[in-house]
């Protein structure tokens, strides 16, 4: 499957991708009006590690043994079955959080704005290039398939 | 283009130079203002980031971003990448009363000079309001006595060789008969007698000027080195030495050596396609470079060959070479130790005794004389070496062809011109003054996001081109430059090609020093006299 991959000797931690992500995410998916009219109750689903000169954006991975997918407890983190993207039901979700324990990478994040529920990369469903990859401006996010990942 | 500057702080001039400097209040004005468009902005903070001369802030309490507009050097970085195109940089609006004379540009200098005592330093070519000559040429085109060709349907040479040519070839002809089936068949065979000087072979007339590492970043070279490699030209690696790294470029790299020798030795010279020897740069001539301790990082030491932290200077001469006969040995030398198997250039800044100063270096054995002119950039140089030292590349190549035509020796050498070539017209141009190739570093560092802020001096390019700042080189993507510069030489190469079938012309080689093909428009006489071409309307 195809998936977020993240270079990081390009990323120079612009954060463009993270206001690209938030953006997919609001419900205007324009960027002024998201930032300036729903803000605080945006969260991005992405996460950017710093230190140094050292940046990267990482999201979920999409693991084959995901642990999250475990540890639901109410089938609303599942892994679909065309695709073999984890997804996550907003609706089925009850805040219980145990995915975020059980996540190796801690791409799992916390959304207490409305409802309490989690919520991570969902790799932009709709649309042909996912958000984040599509506004770095240094290719340091790339969209592909990795052959042999799936193993791991 | 070599880096760097003379003694930093003590002696040039910046915005933190004239702080350190303790003035109670600086005279100047800033020189851009940055406009924030407040319906825009969303305070993502990106402009914050990007700007490595910090000129936005976030101010957490008042939940703003502010501008100082006085760090502001006008690269564009933050406008190119603000998400909502909330930030326009423009001239700044401060009405210092008008002048011809004493301009605004001038008093300026004179402010920052009489707070920091230093030499002005910038980089790039000069912005000065010269003459252009380029924009006062025109080029000819075929109408109904000639054809023109449509380089779509035809095919179209403009593969290029360059090295010394020789006075004349000698074949041996062999024919032998031999009973077919019916009949008597009859073959001949040529065969060259005469053994031809090495010779660079380019696949389109243009190379990218010499950049040092140091001057500019790994990534920059590695993206020149990927280009050239996938366009069938050449980079040159400056006075920098050659990073391991990039040695399996060596068939598409020309190595430098200039008067610091930084980086020489045995395998520099044997892993290149040509080597170069550095006399002079057309942004200084007669001033070499200084690249600071501070920016001699542990990658830099071990490609120069010298302690980190330590300044690299390179002499403003080469300390071996006082004369043509000096220079003589060291082209041999260097000859000696690749085993003439290369082709030799040398590069010299366009000055007013170019011709006289070619012909020797072509009478001391270099097979390519590689001259850069007036706009010729750099890393750093002094303001006023940049602006005021050197002649227009256009009469620098028509002077230098006419007396090695004259002399004779024309074929014995190739002529690489540089400083300034802004496009594909140029390029034309140029050949048909009567140079073989030319070097582009400006157009090459534009293509690769280059916005001319002439701060190169700094080590602080946003841009991530001319910067040893782990933060900043790891802005230039080398596969997203590279792929620019190759759209960039594929681009001039199509239009090169369109504009001779314009005129005719099949092949580059018809093209070169065809003057007749060109002419002065709102020249005077004299520059006509040494560009030797006729003025627009004139006939053949």
């Amino acid at each position: 499957m195809k998936k977020i991959y993240f270079n990081e000797e390009y990323c120079m931690a612009c954060r463009l991708c993270e206001i690209a992500c938030l953006v997919a995410h609001s419900k205007s998916k324009k960027i002024i009006k998201a930032y300036k009219e729903e803000f605080p109750s945006l969260t991005p689903r992405l996460i950017i590690e710093q230190k140094g000169p050292l940046s990267f954006a990482i999201q979920c991975r999409h693991c084959k043994d995901a642990p999250c997918v475990e540890a639901c407890v109410t089938g609303a983190m599942k892994r679909g079955k065309k695709t073999g993207a984890v997804s996550h039901d907003r609706e089925k979700c009850v805040g219980c959080w145990m995915c975020i324990m059980s996540c190796p990478f801690g791409v799992i994040l916390m959304d207490t704005k409305e409802k309490k529920v989690a919520t991570k990369c969902d790799l932009c469903e709709d649309v042909r290039e996912p958000a984040c990859v599509d506004a770095c401006p240094n290719e340091a996010l790339v969209y592909k398939e990795v052959k042999g990942s799936e193993k791991k | 283009m070599e880096s760097s500057a003379s003694v930093l702080c003590k002696s040039s001039v910046s915005v933190q130079c004239i702080r350190k400097a303790n003035m109670k209040k600086s005279l100047l004005f800033p020189d851009f203002t940055v406009t924030r468009d407040p319906d825009k902005c969303i305070q993502c903070e990106v402009c914050v980031r990007q700007c490595a001369f910090d000129a936005h802030s976030f101010d957490k309490e008042a939940n703003k971003i502010e501008t100082d507009n006085s760090k502001c050097v006008s690269c564009l970085r933050c406008a190119t990448m603000c998400p909502t195109g909330a930030i326009t940089v423009s001239e700044h609006q401060q009405n210092i009363k008008k002048n011809k004379n004493w301009t605004e540009k001038q008093l300026k200098e004179l402010y920052k000079q009489s707070e920091t005592g230093g030499i002005l330093l910038t980089g790039m070519g000069t912005d000065k309001d010269y003459k252009i000559i380029w924009d006062h040429i025109l080029l000819d085109a075929a109408q109904v006595t000639n054809p023109s060709i449509d380089p779509l349907r035809e095919p179209m040479e403009l593969r290029t060789y360059l090295g010394a040519k020789p006075d004349r070839i000698e074949f041996r002809v062999q024919s032998s008969e031999f009973r077919g089936q019916n009949k008597k068949l009859r073959t001949t065979n040529y065969e060259l007698q005469t053994k031809l000087p090495p010779q660079l072979k380019l696949e389109t007339p243009i190379l990218f000027s010499a950049m040092s590492y140091g001057a500019i970043s790994l990534n920059t070279m590695r993206a020149l080195a990927r280009a050239a490699d996938e366009c069938g030209i050449f980079y040159n690696t400056g006075e920098g030495g050659l990073p391991k790294e990039l040695y399996k470029y060596g068939k598409n790299t020309i190595v430098q050596v200039a008067s610091g020798r930084f980086g020489v030795d045995s395998d520099y010279l044997d892993v290149a396609a040509a080597v170069e020897i550095k006399v002079g740069q057309g942004a200084k001539p007669g001033i070499g470079g200084h690249l600071p301790g501070e920016k001699v990082t542990e990658e830099i030491s071990q490609t120069r060959m010298i302690p980190t932290g330590t300044d690299a200077l390179s002499p403003a001469p080469h300390h071996d070479i006082y004369s043509i006969e000096d220079l003589s040995q060291l082209i041999y030398s260097i000859k000696e130790a690749t085993g003439y198997k290369k082709p030799l250039s040398v590069k010299v800044a366009a000055v007013h005794n170019i011709a006289a100063i070619a012909s020797g270096i072509v009478r001391a054995g270099a097979d390519i004389v590689a001259i850069d002119g007036l706009r010729g950039g750099t890393g750093a140089a002094p303001t006023r070496i940049r602006d005021n030292v050197g002649i227009p590349i256009e009469l620098a190549i028509s002077a230098v062809d006419s007396r090695l035509r004259e002399e004779g020796i024309r074929n014995r050498a190739s002529i690489i011109a540089a400083g300034g070539f802004r496009n594909s017209a140029d390029v034309v141009k140029a050949i048909a003054l009567g140079a073989d190739a030319v070097y582009i570093g400006t157009a090459a560092l534009v293509a690769m996001g280059c916005h001319l802020c002439q701060k190169c001096y700094t080590g602080k390019c946003n841009w991530g081109i001319a910067t040893q700042d782990p933060y900043l080189v790891k802005r230039l993507n080398p596969e997203i430059a590279a792929r620019r510069l190759v759209n960039l030489i594929k681009a001039w190469s199509h239009e090169i090609k369109e504009i001779m079938g314009g005129m005719g012309i099949n092949a580059v080689e018809s093209l070169r020093g065809n003057r007749l093909r060109l002419r002065g428009f709102d020249l005077h006489e004299n520059e006509l006299k040494i560009l030797d071409i006729k003025p627009a309307g004139e006939s053949m």
